[in-house]
């Protein structure tokens, strides 16, 4: 029996602090592994293009170079890009991914070679089957590669928040009243609900008038199941007002 | 405890951005050397982001607050606790006296290289010696097809240097196979050994049957002098992406180690990059032989100056391999 995928990896530190790294998942790294396929064959065109100048000097050298430089560009790209850009290829820094050790620790040069060495083996028999299979067995959704080389990859977090006072206004934050509830609905509600909630709220505008009621019954019926706040606090308020001030209140706006 | 968490964030996003700020720049300069204040700034920012993740544990947050302060502090921590040093030179001495190290440091994993590559040549030879038809099923490639007195006949005869003109680019794609070969010789090991023995093994059984083939006929000399000015470096490359790939095959299994997989892999990492890259640097010398000396013959090139060009050559590794980098 295969260990369960597990979406993030849990580092503590030796000052006792606990925090978790989200692993990218295998469709996002393939299409980061296809965008670096087509850097590689620009480079394959550009290289062949370059060396028809030498061919004017010697025809034998100018292919000896070609199949040479091209033969270098595919075995070392990743290697070089994942050394000096701390993890990122092209394809990779596109979809936010970056490779990092297992430990969380900056990664070392004998890990990128042996991790892209290893592409040999992940790439058999043919479009990275073995690769992806032992990606998908994985608890860390590691490669070959990455198990040998003790590497994981990463999907980076930056801080995007929703604009709520343009998405969600209102006058006044009845829930918002009540800090000790707000705080509570905060650490019960699902992130992916949240999500789901804003986007409602942005397209709001767009929905048919029926669906638009329905779907805000809905989002209202679950943040209402996670906090009872007070009658005073929710009397008069529709299904869609109750859920733009609970996603305020969630923001702490 | 926080107990207002829009005036926390408002307090705490100046030291955040800072840190990110400081964070980027490492990331866009890999290079950058950062002063004594410089260090002391980063560690500050990253044990008061750090905190910060402590306190939003015990209180609830935005969906997106704690994963973002998450990511400053595992960024941050890969460069707190990184103490090797990124130098930005590379010490060619250290770097070539590495190879050499890491083989004798492992030289059971290439006796075996070694042992399973003649175990497969004396495959080859007793097949070929005992089916001559065999030929076609153990080398199945049109140069090796023809009887050897035809080839050396035709080879002997020529007139013309059936390799004018395109020498450099035979000589790279020779170079580039056999760096392939072993490469996927060393990725093999993560399948426990057992693609490396079946790569070794076979690519002996090649070999032994063409020296069954050749010497059966009476052309030992001819293919001596074939095989050895890029086989002494060619055939030990090999071998050593066999050795690379039985280390890693050990470091996997694991056999009698108390250590955890992930130790013994990180233990074994660096040795396997030096081997691997000391068999590419042998391969560009035995790929630029290949095409520039061993296709040639008597009477262009004396056997016997072929033969000892190789033994030579053999020698020269022997000793490096033997004696660079001791104490």
């Amino acid at each position: 029996m295969t260990p369960a995928r597990a979406s993030a990896l849990r580092i503590e530190t030796p000052e006792g602090v606990v925090f978790s790294l989200r692993l990218a998942s295998p469709v996002l790294r393939a299409l980061a592994w296809g965008v670096d396929g087509l850097v590689l064959a620009a480079a394959a065109t550009a290289i062949e293009k370059s060396v028809r100048v030498l061919a004017v000097v010697s025809s034998d050298w100018a292919s000896a170079l070609a199949v040479f430089l091209y033969f270098a560009a595919s075995l070392v790209y990743a290697m070089i890009f994942e050394w000096y850009w701390r993890g990122q290829t092209l394809g990779k820094r596109m979809f936010g991914l970056r490779v990092v050790d297992a430990q969380g620790l900056r990664l070392r040069p004998a890990q990128v070679v042996l991790r892209n060495l290893l592409r040999a083996i992940d790439f058999l028999p043919g479009a990275y089957l073995v690769g992806v299979i032992a990606c998908l067995l994985s608890r860390k959704g590691q490669r070959l590669g990455d198990l040998a080389a003790n590497t994981v990859v990463l999907r980076e977090t930056t801080l995007v928040e929703p604009d709520v006072e343009h998405i969600a206004p209102v006058k006044y934050n009845s829930l918002a009243a009540f800090p000790h509830l707000a705080a509570r609905l905060r650490s019960r509600a699902d992130p992916e609900a949240v999500r789901i909630a804003v986007t409602a709220l942005a397209r709001r505008d767009g929905y048919e008038p029926p669906a638009r009621v329905e779907l805000f019954g809905e989002l209202a019926l679950y943040f209402r199941a996670l906090v009872t706040f007070p009658e005073e606090a929710v009397e008069g308020l529709t299904d869609e007002q109750y859920v733009r001030s609970a996603v305020r209140a969630i923001y702490g706006k | 405890m926080i107990l207002d968490l829009p005036r926390f964030v408002a307090a705490e996003r100046a030291y955040w951005n800072e840190l990110q700020a400081l964070l980027e720049r490492l990331r866009q300069e890999p290079n950058w050397r950062m002063s004594i204040a410089e260090i002391e700034r980063l560690h500050y920012l990253y044990e008061r982001c750090s905190a910060d993740l402590v306190r939003l544990d015990t209180f609830a947050t935005g969906p997106q607050l704690r994963a973002y302060v998450e990511s400053l502090v595992s960024r941050a921590y890969a460069e707190i606790h990184e103490t090797r040093a990124r130098s930005g030179k590379i010490h060619w001495g250290a770097f070539i006296a590495a190879f050499p190290r890491a083989f004798r440091r492992h030289l059971g994993a290439f006796r075996l290289a070694a042992g399973l590559t003649l175990l497969g040549c004396a495959f080859g030879w007793f097949a070929i010696r005992a089916d001559p038809d065999a030929k076609a099923v153990l080398m199945p490639f049109p140069a090796l097809m023809q009887s050897p007195a035809k080839r050396v006949a035709e080879e002997e005869g020529m007139k013309t240097d059936p390799l004018h003109g395109h020498k450099a680019s035979f000589s790279a794609q020779l170079m580039t196979h056999n760096i392939q070969v072993t490469v996927m010789t060393l990725a093999a090991g993560m399948t426990w050994g057992v693609g490396t023995i079946v790569l070794l093994f076979y690519n002996g059984v090649i070999l032994g049957a063409v020296a069954a083939d050749y010497v059966g006929a009476g052309y030992g000399q001819f293919l001596a002098g074939w095989l050895l000015p890029h086989g002494a470096i060619e055939i030990p490359a090999i071998l050593l992406g066999g050795q690379a790939g039985f280390v890693l095959a050990g470091a996997l299994i694991g056999w009698g180690e108390r250590t955890s997989r992930t130790d013994r892999l990180r233990v074994i990492a660096p040795d396997l990059l030096a081997i691997a890259l000391g068999a590419a640097g042998l391969l560009i010398w035995a790929g630029i032989v290949e095409a520039f000396v061993s296709q040639y013959h008597q009477p262009v090139l004396p056997y016997s100056l072929k033969i000892a060009f190789g033994v030579l050559e053999m020698a020269a590794l022997s000793i490096f391999l033997a004696r660079v980098g001791r104490a």
